[in-house]
């Protein structure tokens, strides 16, 4: 008689997958450049086009970057995270401002406040495409000597940032020499 | 303060629906007849009021109420009004809605159907079907309300996926949805066997139409579906195994192993516990569907807004509804013995062997829908299966089948001998052969031996279909044919045509894509395609770029087609529209790619012969149910039925 149990026996079985694929992410793709260098950049800046923001300015601490843009929803969504974090004065936030038009970038940050010690310009994108971005908003986060430890997709959310970035940050920042 | 009217009237259908679960099931449990009789007036209530949600949000849509949040999300005030209407079930919530509007379709229709049907067995039917729709009410009020405020309300909507605007998938989606859940009714009458441990067949003979019907619309939306993504895509492909393709072939494919095994149960009273499993499966199989598409556990093109809270409730659902059904089975189906026997040459075991590959295929298509999900979840890292697999591993089981099925419609019950069915079949058998060998050699370019054996495959099927209406026909009794053999007969012909569209398509097509400027011209094959022009075409709430292409059959002209790239102004996004010339014998398709500068654009060319015969088989399949359901043995079973009524209630109160 114990056939028919099979089907509830292979019911059970998938629900246990479909229990674990909830939690997971089919579309999260891991990123190539974590534990690698991050690609080197220099960037008219956002405040001061004059002066430059790039892999050079970030060196030496451990960083944020965030990649934004006035016409992103989601990047609107974290901003007041993004300000609450520049708040706790953990890490320097820097912006990749991608795709923008630069007076608006402005306006936003003037309205909004400003979380980003400096925003580079990247107004064709193609230093996004070096950083493997393929949608806004996007954060990566940098170790002192330039290396990409994590990556986050998506709008960020203060529980995010102190249970999962937080933690990575001080241990990097232990590690600095 | 007419949505409200729409939530509200949600409300009021959600206890009704409460009602007619648990009251009939709880009647027949006690053999209380007030009972059970409040389950079909608690039905008809329901109904009425997820009409009046229905038509609630339908008319928000075309009144442009950008108050409430969903209508705001998938309309606009420049959309056309035809594209309002579909818009109502365009995404989530509403097409939820519109599934529990057809639920509820489905459930009146049963129960009007089933006013002849024992009490108590009945009682049962309306009861599991108000259990369905109490979960699928609670899903749509707790987690997707369709009605939802958007304080303050938006200037004008996000307008509707620039996808969804095309004439076959308005249609598609409620041609779909009556075909997966009309599953619940077979799944119903197979949950009330077992709560009362009804020996006897009959109900396999109640439960086939609606079985027949809900596959008869399954197959059309399935076709609709795949013609959509032909012409819509700029691909010019027909299927794409993509999950959500998937979650509803696997309902279809358990569907037919459940109509042909209820063929058994009916005539042989074999196959009993067998059948109710096959009935239980293809309803599961279709809110696995559900949970799939809508919890974003697997990647697909559908974008679907997916949600994990949402992804658990339908979870939970499912956990309840197919655990409940399948532990009942575990249950109670050792007690559905039956003593008959039938020998190993006999329509019993060409059936067998149908219901064995069936569920098979099945499980290779969830085998490989499955396989990311399971490897992720395994810490295995990330897979996908594309095509190839499907395509490689599923003419294993398909392949047999179609080879079996010419033999096994002209084998006889019980007991059969091969050499009186061999004299039905050897003519169809030697003509296909010798066709199929002929088409390889001299028809198109590069067939190999696998296309020759599909296509040898597809006429046999087709031939065999033909042998019981040329009997009739040279006996001159076309009309005493049973409406049940033509059934049987035109839905097995269009599956050889299917089958010949898919087997020519799939080995000769030829495709081209090909960077050209106005005045240049392609070929492919003895087909000439010039881009003549370009020019812009202003559409409702799309701007296009139209390109003309005139095609040559050795040169003279046969057709002009007007390929667009659309970009629909309010989400940005790029759509194509591709060129069709379309005969039985070929199309003739032009897609517009992507602008290569100046007048120079790339363009998709293809020649595609008797892929029309992919879609005109699915409609023939569908006929073929059609006329199956008419037969007049379902009319007498109502007679039957009801002279019964009286000496069935007496036994079972007894």
């Amino acid at each position: 008689m114990w056939r028919y149990f099979l089907p509830i026996a292979f019911f059970v079985l998938l629900v246990g997958f479909f229990l674990r694929g909830l939690s997971l992410d089919p579309s999260e793709i891991p990123s190539p450049l974590l534990g690698k260098p991050a690609p080197a950049f220099e960037l008219p800046s956002l405040d001061d086009p004059a002066s430059t923001v790039g892999t050079d300015t970030m060196k030496g601490k451990v960083a944020l970057l965030n990649v934004w843009g006035t016409w992103c929803g989601g990047c609107r969504q974290e901003h007041d995270t993004l300000m609450a974090i520049a708040a706790t004065g953990e890490v320097p936030i820097y912006g990749l401002n991608w795709k923008d038009d630069p007076a608006a970038a402005r306006e936003m940050l003037r309205q909004m406040g400003n979380p980003y010690v400096a925003s580079g310009i990247d107004a064709d994108g193609r230093v996004a495409i070096d950083w493997g971005v393929y949608g806004a908003p996007e954060t990566f986060l940098l170790a002192a000597d330039g290396t990409v430890i994590y990556k986050y997709i998506g709008p960020l959310n203060f529980g995010i940032w102190q249970q999962e970035i937080l933690p990575l940050a001080l241990q990097a920042k232990e590690q600095q020499p | 303060m007419i949505p409200e009217l729409g939530q509200f009237a949600l409300i009021i259908a959600l206890c009704l629906a409460l009602v007619q679960g648990v009251m009939p099931l709880a009647g027949a449990q006690t053999r209380n007849r007030m009972w059970m009789a409040i389950g079909k007036p608690a039905a008809a209530g329901q109904f009425v009021f997820v009409l009046l949600s229905f038509l609630v949000l339908t008319w928000a849509f075309i009144q442009n109420d950008f108050s409430v949040a969903y209508v705001a999300n998938n309309s606009n005030s420049a959309l056309p009004l035809f594209y309002r209407i579909s818009a109502v079930w365009g995404a989530h919530e509403g097409s939820l809605l519109l599934w529990i509007l057809v639920l509820n379709i489905w459930s009146i229709s049963a129960i009007i159907g089933g006013r002849h049907l024992p009490e108590l067995f009945n009682a049962r039917v309306i009861g599991v079907l108000g259990l369905v729709s109490v979960g699928f009410l609670a899903f749509i009020l707790f987690t997707s309300n369709p009605f939802d405020r958007l304080i303050p309300a938006a200037m004008d909507g996000r307008d509707l996926n620039p996808l969804l605007q095309d004439p076959a998938l308005a249609i598609h989606p409620p041609m779909l949805y009556f075909g997966y859940v009309g599953f619940a009714v077979p799944f119903a009458f197979a949950i009330a066997v077992l709560l009362e441990g009804r020996q006897g067949t009959d109900w396999a003979r109640w439960a086939k139409p609606w079985a027949t019907m809900s596959w008869v619309c399954l197959t059309l939306g399935i076709a609709l579906g795949s013609w959509w993504a032909y012409y819509e895509l700029g691909w010019g492909g027909w299927w794409f195994w993509d999950p959500v393709e998937n979650a509803s072939f696997m309902p279809w494919l358990m569907g037919t192993a459940l109509i042909h095994s209820l063929s058994v149960t009916e005539k042989r009273g074999l196959f009993k516990s067998w059948t109710l499993l096959l009935a239980i499966s293809a309803f599961s199989l279709s809110l696995l569907g559900t949970f799939l598409v809508r919890s974003g556990v697997l990647v697909s093109v559908h974008a679907f807004a997916s949600d994990p809270e949402r992804g658990l409730f339908i979870l939970i659902f499912l956990c309840v509804v197919v655990g409940a059904a399948l532990t009942l089975y575990a249950w109670r189906a050792p007690r559905m013995t039956s003593d008959a026997g039938f020998a190993a040459f006999s329509r019993e075991s060409f059936l067998l062997a149908n219901n064995i590959l069936l569920v098979i295929a099945t499980f290779v298509v969830l085998i490989g829908t499955l396989f990311p999900l399971v490897m992720d979840a395994l810490g295995q890292g990330k897979y996908s299966v594309g095509p190839q697999y499907f395509a490689a591993v599923f003419i294993i089981p398909t392949l047999p089948m179609a080879l079996l099925l010419g033999i096994g419609m002209h084998t006889a019950w019980k007991r059969d001998k091969w050499n009186r069915v061999s004299r039905h079949v050897r003519i169809g058998a030697s003509l296909a052969l010798v066709l199929a060998i002929a088409i390889s050699l001299l028809a198109w370019d590069g067939g190999g031996v696998l296309s020759a054996i599909g296509i040898f495959a597809a006429l046999w099927v087709m031939f065999a279909a033909l042998v019981d209406p040329l009997a009739y026909l040279r006996k001159g009794q076309m009309r005493r044919m049973p409406l049940a053999l033509w059934g049987m007969s035109i839905a097995h012909f269009g599956l050889g045509v299917f089958i010949l569209g898919a087997v020519v398509t799939e080995t000769y097509s030829v495709e081209r894509d090909q960077a050209l400027s106005v005045g240049e011209s392609t070929s492919v094959g003895q087909f000439e395609f010039r881009f003549d022009d370009l020019r812009q075409v202003e559409g409702p709430n799309y701007t296009a770029v139209e390109g003309v292409i005139s095609i040559f059959d050795d040169g003279e002209e046969i057709a002009v087609l007007y390929p667009q790239k659309r970009v629909y102004r309010v989400q940005q996004s790029p759509m194509t529209e591709s060129g069709i010339d379309a005969r039985l014998g070929r199309d003739l398709y032009v897609a517009l790619g992507d602008p290569l500068g100046g007048n120079a654009w790339s363009l998709r060319v293809q020649y595609k012969p008797l892929v029309r015969l992919i879609w005109l088989g699915c409609i023939i399949m569908s006929i073929g149910g059609l006329v199956a359901v008419g037969d007049r043995r379902y009319r007498i079973a109502r007679q039957d039925a009801t002279a019964r009524v009286p000496a069935g209630t007496a036994r079972e109160t007894g």
